[in-house]
């Protein structure tokens, strides 16, 4: 009850992330609208392809959310939220895999087509209990929780901070990158999961499920942006921006700095599963390029250029940035990666608090 | 309290009389000796690489007493501290707290929930928090996750940051960040920060230094106000400030008490005058 009204005080002085709900609830409603409701002919209809490419700027909102949470807030700046990202995506997938049932190439009852192509006989005991949605629900949240929790304990404990936690955050995708690809880990080697065909009994090939996928994703969305919210508004979240501006201090005044820091990735981590989870049956792909240590930093960037520490900028970032890579990826592909490296810099020069310190209001609330 | 502070606004520098007085009332308001020394540190011994930096350093301290630490750079005072606080560990002697707390087998966190508050020379606040929040987090209580995840501030918890707020006389200033404070509202502020815990003995490392006079004649009248209820160890270099509210100075030297007295006695011991005020 206390942390309801804690949220409704928080957010009544929360003026930029109403404006944030705001925008999200229109999308929710016009996204769908446009896509399916407006005829192909109307110079207004999105066509199915930017719906999807929303649900996935959305997804990587997620994913930067969890970021500003562990590094705007909590002054951990993880390089391997990707990893959390892929492993909550993994979880769908085998779940997607699961239900494609007897659909596939090799028309096998129950194992996937990469399993019948490497010659096995039964699926491994960690496929078990995917083929329901519920337990992959479950598996989303609680595998990179799991992981981060073991991670974090370890790492917390012997108060590795800084650089070297960045470092050893960039080890950990690297190596879980290097283990995916490998093709007895028993998850499809370099080509991971695709060809999905349904998801609790919709075809995801349809429109309707797009539209459905991505109401889901806003949803999600809006309720990470209020878990968020929920914990930087309350006493912890005063705790974990002491922690970020003076660590010791803060473990001087009582408080274990390494439980919070921990839960606080743990939470971080399982949101960043929950992004993955909804980005794999939007893109129809999952493979272990997305555990690519480049992939976590440039979450980094995102929130940089939004703004750190004030979670609807880096929900924004996410989003501006993506869309620019969209844009350069099909316009000027070899420039890329000169812009990305670009827009970076030019964000930590200019704009030290990314594009939501120009808006002068927000530079007392947030922060 | 709060007429204390206003009385240092008005200004000038107070007559030693005034000072004397206030350290008596002091002194009457420390509970009675016979119930022991708040603090004893006997024998001890930390070395750094052969460098002794305390060499056998015994020091009590009363309840309620209010004393100062002096000694050249290198004798051991800030060492003593981090002893005291469980930053250091001893090689050899003995650290109680009262009669029955042994400082030696308790951690940071359990030394400062028995009682013992530390001031460190640069005052680290919490930039990017409002004065009133630093005293927040500062307040006694489960300090776990899940409890801060849904605490919100009891009438009594909200009196007492006021009560605080008050004694350091930052009242005008409690919803500004505290990165926006003056260096001097900043040593309060965490002055008050220790002050919510309450502790039975606090420990202030070079409280007045880069202060302007008329903050450190508050800084003075701040921690003579404390003292009595709490026992206060201040390490200073400010001699004058020293004068002003210490009734019992401590020299170190070379990791060892060199001289213990009142000032008088302590600048005319030749030793003291050779090591140090000589100088």
């Amino acid at each position: 009850m206390s942390a309801i009204a804690s949220l409704r005080t928080a957010l009544a002085a929360d003026r930029g992330g109403a404006v944030f709900l705001g925008l999200l609830a229109a999308i929710a409603v016009l996204v769908p609208v446009l896509n399916m409701a407006v005829p192909e002919s109307s110079p207004f209809h999105l066509s199915t392809f930017v719906m999807m490419l929303i649900g996935k700027y959305l997804c990587y909102a997620i994913l930067a959310l969890a970021v500003d949470l562990i590094w705007g807030y909590t002054g951990i700046l993880s390089l391997g939220h990707a990893a959390f990202f892929a492993l909550g995506g993994y979880a769908m997938g085998m779940y997607l895999m699961r239900q494609i049932g007897p659909r596939g190439v090799y028309g096998h009852p129950v194992l996937p087509d990469f399993m019948v192509f490497l010659n096995w006989d039964a699926l491994p005991w960690f496929w078990l209990g995917f083929d329901r949605f519920w337990f992959a629900l479950l598996m989303m949240v609680l595998v990179p929780g799991l992981l981060a929790f073991v991670f974090g304990w370890l790492a917390f404990r012997s108060r590795v901070t800084g650089v070297y936690l960045s470092i050893m955050t960039q080890a950990l995708t690297y190596a879980l990158m290097l283990a995916f690809f490998r093709n007895d880990m028993g998850f499809g080697g370099n080509n991971g999961f695709t060809d999905f065909k349904d998801i609790v009994g919709f075809d995801l090939q349809q429109d309707g499920t797009r539209a459905v996928l991505l109401v889901v994703t806003v949803i999600a969305l809006a309720l990470a942006y209020l878990a968020c919210r929920g914990i930087v508004a309350s006493r912890a979240g005063r705790v974990i921006r002491a922690i970020r501006d003076a660590e010791s201090r803060t473990r001087f005044l009582g408080y274990r700095v390494e439980t919070y820091k921990l839960w606080v990735f743990v939470f971080s981590a399982m949101l960043a599963g929950v992004a993955g989870a909804l980005y794999v049956p939007q893109v129809g792909i999952i493979n272990p390029s997305e555990f690519e240590p480049i992939n976590s930093i440039e979450v980094v960037i995102w929130v940089a250029v939004g703004g750190r520490g004030t979670l609807y900028g880096a929900a924004a970032g996410a989003v501006l940035v993506n869309y620019l890579k969209t844009y350069f990826t099909g316009a000027l592909p070899e420039v890329w990666l000169y812009a990305l490296g670009a827009i970076f810099v030019l964000a930590t020069l200019f704009l030290p608090r990314g594009l939501m310190g120009l808006l002068p209001a927000q530079a007392r609330v947030a922060r | 309290m709060r007429q204390v502070l206003a009385r240092a606004t008005a200004i000038g520098p107070k007559p030693r009389s005034a000072w004397r007085d206030m350290r008596a009332a002091a002194a009457r308001r420390a509970p009675p000796a016979l119930l022991g020394k708040i603090l004893y540190l006997e024998k001890l011994t930390v070395s750094f690489d052969g460098f002794k930096a305390l060499d056998s350093l015994t020091l009590y301290v009363d309840p309620g007493e209010l004393r100062c630490i002096i000694g050249p750079n290198g004798a051991g005072k800030t060492t003593m501290m981090d002893v005291i606080t469980g930053k250091t560990r001893p090689d050899s002697g003995s650290a109680w707290f009262g009669q029955n707390v042994n400082l030696l087998s308790l951690s940071e966190p359990q030394i400062a929930e028995a009682g013992i508050g530390r001031k460190f020379q640069k005052p680290t606040v919490f930039e990017f928090l409002s004065v009133f929040e630093n005293l927040e987090l500062a307040l006694t209580g489960d300090k776990s996750f899940w409890r801060a995840l849904v605490a919100r501030l009891s009438p009594s918890e909200r009196e007492r940051i006021d009560e605080v707020l008050s004694i350091i006389g930052l009242m005008p200033f409690r919803h500004s960040r505290a990165g926006t404070l003056s260096h001097g509202q900043k040593q309060w502020l965490e002055i008050g920060m220790l002050l919510m815990q309450d502790p039975e003995l606090l420990l202030v490392d070079e409280p007045v230094a880069g202060m302007t006079p008329q903050e450190t004649e508050r800084t003075a009248e701040l921690l003579l106000s404390l003292a009595g209820k709490h026992s206060v160890v201040v390490v200073e270099h400010d001699m004058e400030f020293v004068r002003s509210i210490a009734s019992r100075v401590t020299v170190l030297h070379e990791g060892r008490v060199l001289a213990e007295g009142d000032m008088d006695a302590v600048q005319k011991d030749p030793r003291v005058i050779e090591v140090y005020l000589g100088a």
